[in-house]
């Protein structure tokens, strides 16, 4: 047993969920408790969706258990395929039935359905949402690909994208046109927008784009294997992954032009002086292994951030996540317990945060702003306009997302040289996000006396004593740095056993950290 | 007094009621949990059960999950699963952390859920042991808020029902009145009660543990919400005696339950009036300005939360709407009998659901409002239909005078909205909206 209050990822069957909602033409008949349906309304409100999931939930109750519910699993499956005549019908169970052992798979397969049954193993207590999203596609494409005739014009299948997907809807778009310009075909984009038919036709790409290892990576391997072909392995986020993944493309189809740059504006973006002050600023990536991975480049390499800490929440993926974390001389978190996040957050107390909805309201209750980068998210994260993270137009949506939360540049020079100003003091926080403004409390005095700690008793072992010149001094350093002053000075004392901070020891300390 | 409505017969108490099993497109009680927290302030709810159950807390909590929630999913493992002795163990143990790290919970309910009842972890067994361990500081108790055995609000019914054997025994003659509402709207009972001269009223739940009324047989208890069949059959085995009234929805709703306690006490209809006359005043001019956008309107329900008869019979009397099918997961007859003698004849009823066949009367009916869940909502309205999300009744204080004329505005919005709108959405299917996934190809 394990006491969780917010998860990362929801259940298997939700993954499988994510593949048939993304899907044209198939159903997908669960085998759940009344209750499980809620899982529709992360696709009609989340994502917006204008049409019910097409998922027939049996919806058994207590009264049902016993043979009952076996017979209930059939007269669903057969209402669904009656009712929304799809090309294919998936089958599986949510946590609830894989504990009654009906044994969909085996009921759905014999029930001689002159369509294909495509049974789902989804392990609810072992494994979670992606894992089922990918075992989906992968049972589905094992089930409906065959090798083919590759097409006359070179071409390509797109992997990876779903329903309930972080940006998916226009990674497609932006990746699908960044692949026409170098005058590559896009044959299937699967599973979102695919229909059975559709999928059947993989084979006849030269070679597939995987542009979410979470979702597609077992239907991208069983394609290598059984279909002849290969796939990308760079995942173009990022303007240096975008041309990583051109040149692999071009590798794998030499006549392959190399597309325009014209509206590519980050690298000039992150060049000019306005981003000087964002040169080596600390920020910690939370999220699903994928983005995580390709924005801790990005943030190094593409906009002079520092990385100081990452992780991820998928398990299946921390080999990758690790070896880039030791690249970057830091230890990954691999943990799908927010807790241990905050943890580290706390910990590092790094001045941005690039993460999930959680790390949001984490940076939120601990002050330092946060840009979201990864699933899962909430609603404004499924904007109208917009917005892939992809390719050139993505990297250009990347540098204002991850810039935007800070103060900008000028700003913060601004604040400090006029930090005395009424418009310019402590109280109005770091960000232009979330923070409400608050005026500043005009006191005519300096800071009130402080209340006299205990003299006779003994001082608790880890508190030191800020003398009020150095308190003072402290109020001096730019609000957004002052937070790990004071740590770092309140670590330095106590690491030397000092008991008090004059204004030496907060600038030994300053010394000491310098970097 | 006004002349008060005739409850027991009539309307719709002896009609036919459609019953329909087929897919449910409801929440589970473990829903409850999310109201009942922050209701009930120093208890924790440990919902025992799988990943699934984590997520659907967490998609219907919203943004509430990040507030430091009285409540958490122990999740299942597939060692849990292997042994059951074991799991009791893990039980013991998790809890024990969790009460250590959280010291004022002082009632903790297990909440037994779909895979903790199947493989038949004895939860009320936990929680005897558990209460004798952590005795006295915490009591635990349980019941169940599985998808198998309750439906959204049916949870409340089923943690009030656990709650009722452990109430201490008392002789007064007090009034209980029954069901977890807003505090705001609590304490305007509250006031209401007190100015009618009743001397003792209680709570059920109350806001902390060491309030817990007092139950024996002079106590009179009376619903405030329509979903709470067991705990009224629990009550009624403690002695207490029911009063029979329309749930406090709208204007004409209120005075008929606060006349139904009025006649028990013996409080004289000149008080009454006295009392009741502003805020009657007050509602009905509240509730006069949404009837210009909700008379002669259409509505249809589905099932959800069990106050769809009770709003259906504020709409129709107050509003001057027409329900074309009322639509509850569950009927308890004798609890609804005064709202559905007071819903106009003839109007149809249904029980349970088959979603795809009740989607095909409602856009046979098409009707102007659907009250529907989130998960239907938005498909609806791309169809063309106008929707009220049924759960935002459940989570907004609507009842008694104060709240009428919000009630109210709460339907008549959606169809404002609509007229104000000079958009039409996308197309389904067009190269912006989403594709029509799922639909016959
Ligand atoms: S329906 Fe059952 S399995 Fe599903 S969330 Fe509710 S209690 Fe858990
Ligand atoms: S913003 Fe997020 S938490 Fe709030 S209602 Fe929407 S989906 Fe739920």
């Amino acid at each position: 047993m394990k006491l969780s209050v917010w998860t990362y990822e929801g259940p298997p069957h939700v993954g499988a969920i994510r593949v048939a909602t993304g899907m044209r033409g198939v159903h997908l008949v669960l085998h759940a408790p009344q209750g499980d349906t809620y899982a529709d309304l992360l696709f009609t409100m989340i994502e917006r969706r204008n049409h019910r999931p097409p998922v027939t939930y049996t919806t058994f109750q207590a009264r049902d258990l016993g043979a009952d519910t076996a017979d209930l699993f059939r007269r669903s499956c057969t209402d669904a395929v009656e009712r929304f005549q799809p090309q294919a019908l998936m089958v599986g169970a949510s946590c609830t039935a894989e504990l009654i052992q009906d044994d969909p798979a085996g009921m759905a397969e014999t029930m001689g359905f002159d369509i294909p049954v495509i049974p789902l193993e989804l392990p609810s207590y072992q494994r979670k949402e992606n894992f089922g999203a990918d075992e989906a596609f992968y049972q589905i494409t094992r089930a409906l690909a065959r090798p083919m005739e590759r097409s006359d014009a070179p071409s390509c299948n797109i992997l990876g994208p779903t329903g309930l997907g972080f940006r998916h809807r226009d990674d497609v778009a932006e990746i699908a046109a960044l692949l026409a310009d170098m005058g590559v075909e896009v044959n299937v984009t699967a599973p979102m927008g695919a229909s059975p038919e559709e999928i059947a036709e993989l084979g006849r790409a030269h070679f597939n784009v995987l542009l979410y290892p979470e979702t597609a990576e077992s239907a991208a391997r069983w394609c290598e294997k059984e279909l002849g072909q290969p796939w990308t392995r760079t995942v173009p986020i990022g303007v240096g992954a975008t041309r990583d993944f051109i040149s692999e493309v071009q590798a794998l189809l030499p006549g392959a032009k190399v597309p325009s740059e014209a509206r590519l504006r980050l690298p000039w973006y992150s060049a000019s002086v306005d981003s000087t002050y964002l040169t080596g600023k600390r920020v910690f990536l939370f999220g699903d292994a994928t983005h995580v991975m390709a924005m801790a480049r990005v943030a190094r390499d593409e906009i002079g951030f520092e990385v100081a800490g990452l992780g991820c929440y998928n398990r299946e993926f921390a080999r990758p996540v690790r070896a880039l974390a030791k690249e970057y001389g830091i230890e990954a978190l691999i943990t799908d317990d927010y807790l241990e996040v905050e943890a580290r957050i706390r910990d590092l107390a790094p001045e941005l945060i690039l993460g999930t909805q959680m790390e949001r309201h984490i940076g939120k209750r601990l002050g330092i702003p946060c840009a979201v980068i990864s699933a899962p998210v909430h609603v404004q994260d499924f904007p109208a306009r917009y917005s892939p993270v992809m390719g050139f137009e993505g990297a250009n949506v990347l540098f204002d997302t991850l810039v935007h939360p800070l103060v900008m540049g000028l700003e913060e020079h601004l604040l400090t040289m006029f930090r005395d100003d009424f418009e310019f003091h402590d109280a109005a926080g770091p960000s232009h996000h979330g923070g409400q403004a608050v005026a500043r409390v005009e006191t005519g005095e300096g800071p009130a006396p402080r209340a006299p700690r205990g003299i006779s008793g003994k001082m608790k072992e880890d508190e030191v004593l800020w003398l009020d010149a150095a308190e003072a001094e402290l109020k001096k350093i730019p609000f957004f740095v002052r937070g790990k002053a004071r740590r770092n000075t309140e670590s330095f004392a106590m690491e030397r056993g000092l008991g008090e901070i004059s204004v030496d020891t907060l600038y030994e300390a300053k010394a000491y950290y310098a970097r | 007094m006004t002349e008060m409505p005739h409850i027991n017969s009539g309307g719709c108490v002896d009609q036919p009621i459609l019953r329909e099993r087929g897919q449910h497109e409801v929440f589970c009680g473990l829903t409850s949990i999310i109201w009942l927290h922050r209701k009930m302030q120093d208890a924790f709810f440990l919902v025992v059960g799988s990943r699934t159950c984590a997520h659907l807390l967490q998609s219907a909590a919203g943004v509430m999950i990040f507030a430091e929630p009285r409540f958490a999913t122990a999740i299942l493992e597939e060692t849990d699963l292997a042994g059951l002795a074991d799991a009791q163990d893990e039980l013991d143990r998790e809890v024990a952390r969790l009460l250590a790290r959280r010291p004022d919970i002082r009632q903790l309910f297990l909440v037994g859920s779909c895979p903790s009842e199947v493989i038949k972890l004895d939860l009320a067994r936990a929680a005897e042991r558990l209460t004798e361990a952590h005795a006295p500081h915490v009591r635990v108790l349980s019941w169940s808020g599985s998808g198998i055995e309750t439906t959204f609000t049916e949870g409340e019914d089923a943690c009030l029902a656990a709650m009722v054997p452990g109430l201490p025994r008392g002789d007064s003659s007090n009034l209980l009145v029954v069901g977890a509402l807003p505090d705001v709207v609590e304490d305007q009972a509250r006031r209401l009660l007190a100015d009618l001269g009743i001397a003792q009223v209680d709570w059920l739940p109350a806001r902390r543990s060491d309030a817990a009324p007092q139950v024996g047989p002079n106590t009179r208890f009376i619903l405030s919400q329509p979903f709470l069949g067991d705990t009224y059959a629990a009550l009624e085995r403690r002695g207490a005696r029911p009063i029979a009234a329309p749930m406090p929805f709208g204007e004409e709703g209120t005075t008929a339950w606060l006349a139904s306690i009025a006649q028990e006490f013996d409080i004289g209809p000149e008080h009454f009036a006295r009392v009741t006359e502003a805020p009657r005043e007050r509602a009905r001019a509240a509730v006069a300005r949404a009837t210009e956008t909700l008379a002669g309107k259409r509505i249809f329900f589905f099932p959800d939360s069990q106050l769809e008869i009770p709003l259906a019979r504020f709409l129709a009397r107050e509003c001057a709407m027409e329900p074309v099918e009322v639509g509850s997961p569950f009927i308890h007859r004798q609890i609804t009998a005064p709202d559905l003698a007071l819903v106009p004849e003839g109007t149809p009823l249904s029980e349970g659901q088959d979603v795809d066949l009740q989607l095909d009367r409602l856009r046979a009916a098409a009707p102007d409002l659907t009250v529907c869940g989130l998960g239907l909502a938005n498909p609806l309205e791309a169809e063309g239909l106008t929707t009220k999300w049924a759960i935002e009744l459940v989570f907004t204080p609507v009842h008694f005078y104060e709240q009428a004329g919000d009630l109210a505005e709460l339907f008549a919005r959606p169809l404002r909205r609509k007229a104000a709108l000079h958009l039409s959405p996308n197309t389904p299917g067009s190269a912006r909206g989403w594709p029509l996934a799922g639909q016959p190809s």
